[in-house]
C-alpha cells in the first residue's frame, strides 16, 4: 500500500541510479541510520556492546568484503580468516611504531595493507577457479597464520605471543584499551560500517561492479565485452581484501583489545565468515548485514532462551545451541538457497502488490 | 562489381567502403587437426557478410580468429589495414568488435540493462575512487552511457524489461538482449554467430529486421553466421561458403546458390 514505485516518476538517470529508487525505502534507510546514529549511543551498555552490536558491526564489514569477492566477482575465498589477521597486525604494528597518529588513519591503513596482501594471494585466480582456489586461498590462511605465529616482529617480541592494544583517542574519548567507553567503541565500528556499505554499494552498482559481475556469471563473455580479467579479478581480491582487513583491525583493537591469533583468526572465522555472506546472500550488501546478523544474534538469543528463561544449565544449552544454530541453518538453506536477502527480495515484491495482488 | 578496391553498389543501392577486415591464408589447427585450411576472404565496410556451411565446416572457428580466443597458426588478420598481432579477446573488443554467441552467453545473474550496460565497459575509464564516492567522472560516465544503452534498449524494442533479471527471460528475447549488449559498445565490426537458431518464423522475421535496420541506420559492418538459407540469400551482401576447413564458394547470394561445390556440400555428391 504504502510500497510501491507508482507516482514515484523519475525523470533524469541520475534519479533512476539511485540506491532506494522507492521513496519508502528510502525513509526506512534514513530511519534505520538515525537510529543507529542518535538513538542507540545513549541507551548502550557493555553487554549490549560487546555481545551484540560490535560483533555484528564488525562481521558486517567483513561479509560485505567478503560478498564482493565471492558474491559479486564468483572468486571462492576460504582465507579471510588470514586477511582479518593481517588486519589486525598491520594495525597492532602500526599503532606501537606511530603512537602520535590517529587510530582511524591506521585502520585505514592496515586496510590497504591486506589490500596489498591479498592482491598477492589473488594472483593464482587469474588460472584457477572454483574449489581449486578455495584450496588456494586456504593456503594463505594457514600460511598468514603460521606466520603471525612464528615471526616475533610481528607481536613485538612479546612473552606471551599474543599483541594487545594500547590505549588510543578520537578527538580525546578512548576508542581502545580498558578505558574505552561502550558508546565510543560503538560509534567507531558503526562509522566503519556505515562508510564501507556505502562504498562497497557504490562500487557494486558502477562499472567496477559490472565488471566483477560479468566475471562471475560467464567470464569468456566478460573478456569478449572488454573486461580485462586480470585488473577485475585483482580489483575485486584487493577492495574485498580492504574491508576485510579493516575489519580484523577493528575486531583486534576496538572489539577483543588482545588476541593471539590462531584462537581469533583461525579456519573458523574463515568459515564463519563465509556462511554468513551464504545465509544472508551472496551478492547483496543487505544480505552481508542479515547473515552477519543472524550468526551473531541467533546464538545470544538461544543462550538468553534456554539458559535466561528456561533455566537449563549452560553447558546443556551451549550444546543445543550449536544443534539449533547448525539444523537452522540448514532449514534456511533448504528453504531460500539465495539466502536472506532473497527472502527480503521476494518480500518486497509481494509487498508492492499488497493489498491487491492483481 | 565485386572486386574494386573502393568498393561496390549493392542490389538494393546501399554503397558498400572499403576493406574493414581481411583474413589472410589463415589456418587453425588444433592438434592434428586442421579446422581451418588457409582461408582467405575480407569484409567491407558497411556490408553484411555471411559465413555459411556444414556442421563441422569450420565457421564458428573462423569467427573465434576474428574475435581473438583462437590464433591462427598461419597467415595474418588485417584489421583497418594493420596486421593485428595475437592479442587476447579483451583487447579485440576495444579495438571495436563485439559478438554474440551460438549458446547465448549474457551474464544471468544481472538485469538486462546492466547487461547492456556491460556493453560500453570498454568505454567506461573512471577511477577506483571516484566510484566509490559515487561523484564526478563516475556518475557522469553512468549516466551518459546509460543514455547511449537507452538508444539501444529503444531500438530493439526491450523497454519493457529493463529491469528484469536475464535468468527470468525467454530464449527468444534474450538473444534479444545479447544483441543489445553487443550494439551498445556501438561496434565498428558486429560478429554475429547464429542469431537465429531455435527461433521460430517470426523471432527469426524480428530478428531478420534488426539486424538489417542495425546496418541500415548505423553503418555497422556485420559478419554472421547462419544455418537458414533462406535468411542468408535474403539478409547478406556477400556469402563464403566453408566445407571441412576450406573455403569452396566466395560471392554475392546468387553466385553462391549457382556454384557447384556449394551445391554438392549441402545436397551431398556421390563419391566414387
Amino acid at each position: 500500500m504504502f510500497y510501491r514505485e507508482a507516482g514515484d516518476f523519475k525523470t533524469s538517470y541520475q534519479d533512476d541510479n539511485q540506491t532506494f529508487p522507492i521513496k519508502f525505502d528510502r525513509y526506512r534507510y534514513y530511519l534505520v541510520l538515525f537510529v543507529a546514529f542518535a538513538v542507540i549511543p545513549f541507551m548502550i551498555n557493555d553487554y549490549w556492546a560487546n555481545a551484540i552490536f560490535l560483533p555484528f558491526l564488525i562481521y558486517a564489514i567483513a561479509a560485505i568484503g567478503l560478498n564482493i569477492l565471492v558474491g559479486y566477482c564468483g572468486q571462492v575465498s576460504l582465507g579471510s580468516g588470514g586477511f582479518m589477521a593481517v588486519g589486525a597486525y598491520a594495525v597492532y604494528k602500526l599503532m606501537t611504531s606511530f603512537p602520535e597518529v590517529n587510530i582511524l588513519i591506521h585502520v585505514v591503513l592496515a586496510g590497504g595493507i591486506t589490500a596489498i596482501v591479498g592482491v598477492l594471494f589473488g594472483l593464482p585466480s587469474l588460472r584457477i577457479k572454483g574449489f581449486y582456489l578455495a584450496v588456494a586461498t586456504l593456503a594463505a590462511q594457514f600460511f598468514l597464520v603460521w606466520l603471525f605465529n612464528r615471526v616475533p616482529w610481528f607481536y613485538n617480541y612479546s612473552a606471551s605471543g599474543q599483541i594487545s592494544a594500547p590505549e588510543r583517542t578520537v578527538f580525546g574519548i578512548p576508542v581502545t584499551g580498558a578505558n574505552t567507553d561502550s558508546w565510543a567503541s560503538y560509534m567507531v565500528c558503526l562509522v566503519f560500517v556505515t562508510i564501507c556499505a556505502i562504498i562497497a554499494r557504490n562500487l557494486t552498482r558502477g562499472s567496477m561492479g559490472r565488471r566483477w559481475m560479468a566475471i562471475r556469471d560467464m567470464d569468456i563473455a566478460a573478456e569478449i565485452i572488454g573486461v580485462n580479467p586480470l585488473t577485475a579479478k585483482l580489483s575485486a581480491f584487493a577492495v574485498s581484501s580492504f574491508f576485510i582487513g579493516i575489519a580484523g583491525a577493528l575486531f583486534f583493537s576496538v572489539y577483543l583489545g588482545a588476541v593471539e591469533v590462531g584462537e581469533a583468526f583461525g579456519i573458523n572465522k574463515s568459515f564463519l565468515v563465509l556462511f554468513m555472506i551464504i545465509i544472508g546472500g551472496l551478492g547483496s550488501i543487505f544480505g552481508s548485514f542479515a547473515g552477519a546478523a543472524f550468526l551473531v544474534l541467533l546464538p545470544v538469543f538461544l543462550k538468553n532462551v534456554l539458559v535466561g528463561t528456561l533455566g537449563w544449565p549452560t553447558d546443556l544449552a551451549a550444546h543445543l545451541e550449536f544443534m539449533i544454530v547448525g539444523g537452522l541453518i540448514i532449514v534456511f538453506l533448504i528453504a531460500e538457497p539465495h539466502g536472506l536477502a532473497q527472502l527480503w527480495r521476494v518480500t518486497k515484491e509481494k509487498l508492492r502488490l499488497w493489498p491487491f495482488p492483481y | 562489381m565485386l572486386d574494386t578496391e573502393q568498393g561496390y553498389v549493392t542490389a538494393d543501392g546501399r554503397t558498400i567502403g572499403g576493406v574493414v577486415m581481411d583474413m589472410r591464408n589463415i589456418t587453425l589447427r588444433f592438434g592434428g587437426v586442421e579446422a581451418i585450411k588457409n582461408i582467405s576472404f575480407d569484409i567491407r565496410e558497411g556490408e553484411i557478410r555471411a559465413i555459411i556451411g556444414p556442421n563441422g565446416a569450420g565457421k564458428s572457428s573462423m569467427l573465434n580468429v576474428i574475435s581473438g580466443f583462437y590464433v591462427p597458426q598461419e597467415g595474418e588478420v588485417w584489421f583497418r589495414g594493420e596486421p593485428r598481432k595475437p592479442m587476447k579477446p579483451f583487447e579485440v573488443a576495444r579495438q571495436g568488435i563485439a559478438r554474440t554467441f551460438q549458446n547465448i552467453a549474457l551474464f544471468e545473474g544481472m538485469t538486462v540493462l546492466d547487461n547492456v550496460m556491460t556493453g560500453r565497459l570498454t568505454q567506461m575509464k573512471s577511477g577506483l575512487l571516484s566510484q566509490a564516492i559515487w561523484r564526478g567522472a563516475a556518475e557522469r560516465e553512468e549516466v551518459e552511457n546509460r543514455e547511449i544503452c537507452e538508444k539501444v534498449i529503444d531500438f530493439l524494442e526491450i523497454q519493457h524489461i529493463r529491469k528484469t533479471p536475464v535468468a527470468r527471460l525467454p530464449y527468444g528475447l534474450k538473444k534479444r538482449v545479447e544483441l543489445a549488449r553487443a550494439l551498445a559498445s556501438e561496434p565498428k565490426l558486429l560478429l554475429l554467430d547464429e542469431p537465429m537458431a531455435g527461433m521460430n518464423v517470426e523471432e527469426k522475421e524480428d530478428m531478420s529486421r534488426f539486424i538489417l535496420s542495425v546496418n541500415d541506420e548505423f553503418g555497422t559492418t556485420i559478419a554472421l553466421i547462419e544455418h537458414d538459407m533462406g535468411v542468408v540469400m535474403d539478409l547478406s551482401d556477400r556469402v563464403v561458403v566453408m566445407d571441412y576447413g576450406k573455403k569452396i564458394g566466395d560471392g554475392t547470394p546468387d553466385e553462391v546458390r549457382n556454384n557447384q561445390d556449394v551445391i554438392d556440400a549441402y545436397l551431398g555428391v556421390s563419391h566414387d
